[in-house]
């Protein structure tokens, strides 16, 4: 499917209710709980489910969603998780994904971490401007969203405090292929939107599938 | 550390990285880099699909070994599949030290990874290694020694694998 058809499918409101709380939950989500979480009835969302399924912007699984196994298990259910595929359109069409590798490329080449970084810092305080710094996590949370980091609290694992995570890279293609340039990059870019002054600091804490950030209170110890 | 080759002979992925350090490991400006070894070396050891990483006699890590010069570190390991190494690499706390990579070390010209299959329960020695790296920079990827960006399959007669 092309992308200006997959994207056209969720101009149908239930339809984009549905992808946006699958995409936000990060994990397989079956149909009784999407239909609940967006106050729909089960054979709708069943079908609108399967129709972004269709489009390529959800991929599905089978699972057994009771936790037991063997017999009185129950039927594997249907599940549902956003799609890594990208899709984009651009009217007229733009390509600055290329523009993005090959300066990527050749940065990477010439060694100009340091440059970039400073670039992407001044950015990060620019795109802040006169807000000055995150004054909390609730507020950093609305921030990374508004930049589409799909950011979600967590619990850190050594102490009774609360972290910010990123689901999404907004820059994965260049990310995977250029990882210390472009995560410095991000660093650089999230320590300038934060603010270097504030209660709050980015620290790279990298892991499979998220952004290789965290955010959290500046006064916390490293773990 | 031992580990007997399965009856079913696997693929494992051998990589060599080598670095050129700024200033001598004990100055004060590569302390940063010395202070995160050990933990980064133990992530290694508990990465999943980490199989082996060479150290020095009686020493915790390789940066006492210069086969490739006097100024130059190496850091050799084996793992089950690329895709094990490359979270390591770059989704672990592992990344942040490539990040700061320019703060310690000097910028290479030349390929400075190399990746190169080898049969399951081989340790590599250096001389292999520096091979591969040779054969890398001379004639760019092959199944003979290539990079993440140039990755290539097992090799027929060895069975790649799989995560």
């Amino acid at each position: 499917m092309e992308d200006i058809d997959a994207i056209a499918a969720l101009q149908d409101p239930v339809r984009r209710r549905l992808y946006e709380y699958v995409a936000a939950q990060g994990r397989e989500v079956g149909r009784n709980e999407a239909a609940e979480a967006t106050g729909v009835a089960r054979t709708l969302a069943a079908h609108h489910l399967d129709r972004l399924a269709e489009a390529g912007l959800l991929e599905t699984g089978s699972r057994r969603l009771t936790g037991r196994s063997g017999p009185g298990a129950g039927r594997p259910a249907k599940v549902y998780a956003r799609a890594r595929t990208e899709r984009s359109v651009s009217l007229p069409a733009r390509d600055y994904r290329t523009a993005a590798e090959l300066l990527a490329e050749a940065a990477e080449e010439a060694g100009l971490d340091a440059g970039l970084g400073a670039a992407a810092h001044r950015r990060g305080e620019a795109l802040r401007a006169a807000a000055g710094p995150c004054r909390d996590l609730a507020e950093a949370l609305e921030v990374l969203a508004a930049r589409g980091y799909e950011p979600y609290p967590e619990r850190a694992r050594t102490a009774d405090r609360e972290v910010l995570r990123m689901r999404n890279c907004p820059f994965h293609a260049v990310a995977e292929n250029f990882p210390p340039l472009v995560c410095g990059m991000n660093l650089a870019l999230l320590e300038g939107l934060l603010g270097a002054d504030g209660p709050l600091r980015a620290r790279m804490d990298a892991r499979p599938g998220e952004c290789c950030v965290v955010v959290e209170d500046s006064k916390n110890n490293v773990d | 550390m031992t580990s007997p080759a399965p009856a079913a002979q696997l693929a494992q992925l051998a990589q060599l990285n080598v670095a050129t350090l700024s200033h001598p490991l004990d100055d004060p400006r590569i302390a940063p880099f010395v202070e995160l070894l050990d933990p980064v070396n133990a992530a290694a050891d508990g990465a999943p699909g980490f199989v082996w990483r060479l150290v020095g006699d009686g020493a915790a890590d390789a940066t006492g070994l210069r086969p490739a010069g006097e100024d130059v570190i190496v850091n050799m390991s084996v793992w089950e599949s690329p895709e094990a190494l490359w979270d390591f690499t770059y989704r672990s706390g592992h990344l942040d030290v490539v990040r700061r990579r320019r703060e310690w070390f000097e910028r290479h010209v030349e390929a400075h990874l190399v990746l190169w299959w080898v049969p399951a329960g081989h340790r590599p020695s250096l001389d292999e290694a520096l091979e591969r790296l040779a054969d890398l920079r001379a004639n760019g990827p092959s199944p003979r020694a290539f990079t993440f960006a140039s990755a290539y399959p097992a090799p027929d007669g060895i069975v790649g694998a799989v995560r």
